[in-house]
């Protein structure tokens, strides 16, 4: 099991046709994704070729529009390698169609934009009033069920499955994180990105991992920056029965410099290093000083069980 | 990024916010000058990017010219929490009879926009925030509507806007909902609003950020970067289009990702208090898929900070590959000669591990160290630096 994303997810790329998307969908494929066709308008009706994960040939259909390519290939998730220019209007497509899982990996969106799409997504309901789409992102790796499929760019030879699920803002941490604990192995791996406006957060992760089965703990790599970790540590104290090791960058971060993700700025006492390892200790989860560290705290953890 | 006063006053005007006339000076005599063709009594403001310049001694009101001249001679070159005055601004004096307080945000936490109001303004919006939470308005704003006139409505009537200033308030506030949109800003605050003498709404002082990832379709943001307060090195990193930031220590980072990098400089830190205080001295992200070109050109700008004693590369290839990485270390150090006598010590793990560590060995170079995992190079780089 995992969470989002499993062997049954049919998966398209928007923006397919592009260097980025090229290359990650090569890798995708040779990951064991199921991908089923792209989009780019500008170039329906063509097809691009690739190898899948068994060498064999994988010719891909590529249409002009997502709702033509959930249509015609029944796909549920988009991952996007769209240029920030055009994210605003390709992620507003994807949720017009109504796509389950929208991955959105494009880095350097204006933030007004983000919040508009976003606001876009939550508006569209289903009958439970939960949103039709669910967006990761932006500026995120994607999420990957390892030996399973993979959502975005993760590197998929890092570590195989096993019963810890990790949620992180950053990428190379995660990457980091999944290389420390590949002697245990990981369920699923989900990168949620590090702008101010995301689309699922440490809480959404949180939540699907404690009710995914074969998950049995879980590692939440935060940053500063935003409140996101104390909110998730309240809700871990009132809705999370699994361990939880935590790690956080940048302890030693000066105030008022962005460090490199848009949303990673201390201002004033707030969203500092020191502030989120409070909170979340005070919930009960090991916070680590560095990720070696944390990855410790957890095979400790997994020892125990 | 975020303005200057007087930055914002210019983008209030230009889309209609009313605001007191202001002109920027550089020198005393322009500062004079200023006041000249203002007339009668003008506010000296020193720009800086902090708040607080007022009890700093930043803001003098100047009943003529001269005096003008004299407050600008006292406040440029002035230094207001570590921020140096390069300029005032010489605004009209303003006939005040109430101060109200606006602002529009991106509230990340609700991923929203929030407008916040209060009729109460001048002071420390934080603190009757803290103090007296039920004096200051918060209105959500749809990020699909905007600040319209039916949320203005809602805004000044949260906010306790006397009934008869409730329309004229609203006006300015749809005209700055407007400066938030059409600027890309994730920040505009007036405080204070004042309501004048003669029954006039002013914008009097105003905050702004932009949105940096919006430059692409706001080609007038880049002429508001003020290069005299860039450190020299980070302009030099920004023409080279290399993510990297300045920081007090000693121990030169370099690492691919933001969070990767922002753990660096902890590691180092932390391993810093082992060898005399040893610490970053900068963060420099290298970004995703970087070639041998970047890591050089990141290299050049770490090695041409005098404050560094050693070099940390880490580097956990994902999409970057440790080859490209190990080659580019190579071809920096073959460029720089004899003038890298800096030594370098280099952790790569992940994509093409092996090949990025052979690459290493086979140069062979006298200054490189490769460090078999992250918090073994953390502790060796800090030792080096303390050197």
């Amino acid at each position: 099991m995992s969470i989002f994303l499993n062997k049954d997810s049919k998966i398209i790329v928007q923006g397919i046709t592009g260097g980025e998307g090229t290359k990650h969908t090569a890798l995708m494929l040779k990951a064991g994704s199921n991908i089923v066709g792209g989009v780019n308008a500008r170039r329906a009706g063509e097809t691009v070729e690739h190898v899948d994960a068994d060498g064999n040939d994988v010719s891909l259909n590529v249409y002009g529009t997502v709702k033509e390519a959930m249509a015609e290939t029944g796909a549920n998730v988009s991952v996007m390698f769209v240029p920030p220019k055009f994210a605003k209007d390709a992620a507003m497509e994807a949720i017009e169609a109504e796509i389950e899982l929208l991955v959105i990996i494009t880095e350097g969106i204006p933030v007004q934009d983000t919040a508009e799409f976003f606001a876009a997504s939550q508006a569209n309901v289903d009958a439970d009033g939960k949103p039709k789409t669910r967006i990761i992102g932006p500026n995120c790796p994607g999420i990957i069920t390892p030996d399973v499929s993979l959502a975005g760019i993760t590197p998929a030879t890092i570590t195989g499955t096993g019963p810890i699920g990790l949620v992180s803002k950053s990428g190379t941490l995660t990457y980091q994180m999944m290389y420390e604990l590949s002697d245990i192995g990981i369920s699923t791996a989900i990168g949620i990105g590090g702008d101010p406006i995301i689309g699922t957060t440490h809480i959404d992760a949180l939540e699907a991992f404690e009710k995914d089965p074969e998950t049995k703990a879980i590692i939440m790599i935060g940053e500063i920056g935003g409140d996101a970790e104390e909110q998730a540590a309240a809700y871990i104290k009132d809705n999370v029965t699994k361990p939880v090791v935590g790690y956080i960058a940048g302890f030693t971060a000066p105030e008022g410099k962005t460090m490199g993700h848009a949303g990673a700025i201390v201002s004033g006492s707030s969203g500092t290093a020191a502030a989120k390892q409070e909170a979340l200790e005070a919930v009960g989860v090991q916070v680590g000083q560095t990720p070696t560290e944390a990855a410790e705290k957890m095979r400790n953890i997994m020892e125990s069980l | 990024m975020d303005l200057y006063e007087y930055q914002a006053r210019d983008l209030f005007e230009a889309h209609g916010v009313p605001v007191l006339a202001g002109i920027v000076a550089e020198t005393p005599e322009e500062a004079k000058a200023a006041a000249e063709k203002l007339g009668g009594v003008t506010v000296v403001k020193a720009q800086v990017k902090v708040g607080g310049r007022g009890l700093a001694g930043g803001v003098k009101v100047a009943k003529n010219a001269d005096e003008a001249f004299e407050y600008a001679k006292d406040i440029l070159g002035m230094d207001i929490k570590g921020h140096t005055v390069h300029q005032v601004m010489i605004a009209e004096g303003a006939d005040i009879k109430e101060e109200y307080y606006f602002s529009i945000l991106l509230d990340r936490a609700n991923r929203s926009y929030l407008a916040m109001a209060s009729v109460e303004g001048g002071m420390d919006i934080e603190q009757l925030a803290e103090e007296r939470p039920e004096d200051l308005a918060r209105v959500e704003v749809s990020p699909i509507t905007g600040l319209n006139r039916e949320v203005a409505d809602k805004i000044v009537a949260e906010a306790k806007f006397a009934e008869d200033l409730r329309d004229k308030v609203a006006e300015v506030l749809v005209k700055l909902g407007e400066v938030f949109v059409k600027e890309d800003a994730t920040l505009v605050e007036v405080n204070p609003l004042v309501l004048t003498g003669d029954g006039n709404l002013i914008a009097l002082d105003g905050k702004v950020t932009v949105d940096d990832n919006a430059g692409f379709r706001q080609p007038g943001h880049a002429e508001l970067v003020d290069e005299r307060t860039e450190n020299p090195l980070e302009a030099k990193a920004e023409a080279k289009g290399l993510n990297y930031v300045k920081l007090d220590g000693n121990v030169g980072i370099i690492g691919n990702g933001a969070g990767l990098v922002m753990s660096t400089l902890d590691v180092v830190a932390y391993a810093g208090e082992n060898h005399g205080g040893a610490s970053p001295a900068n963060f420099l992200d290298i970004g995703g898929g970087a070639d041998a070109q970047i890591m050089a050109d990141g290299l050049d700008v770490i090695l041409g900070d005098p404050d560094v004693n050693s070099v940390f590369v880490n580097v956990f290839g994902g999409i970057t590959a440790c080859d490209e990485v190990a080659s580019g270390i190579v071809k920096a150090l073959e460029i720089l000669g004899d003038s890298a006598t800096k030594p370098l010590v280099v952790r790569l793990d992940g994509n093409k591990v092996e090949e990025g560590r052979a690459i290493l060995a086979d140069a062979n170079h006298p200054l490189v160290t490769l460090a078999a995992t992250m918090d073994e190079g953390a502790d060796k780089a800090a030792e080096l630096a303390n050197k």
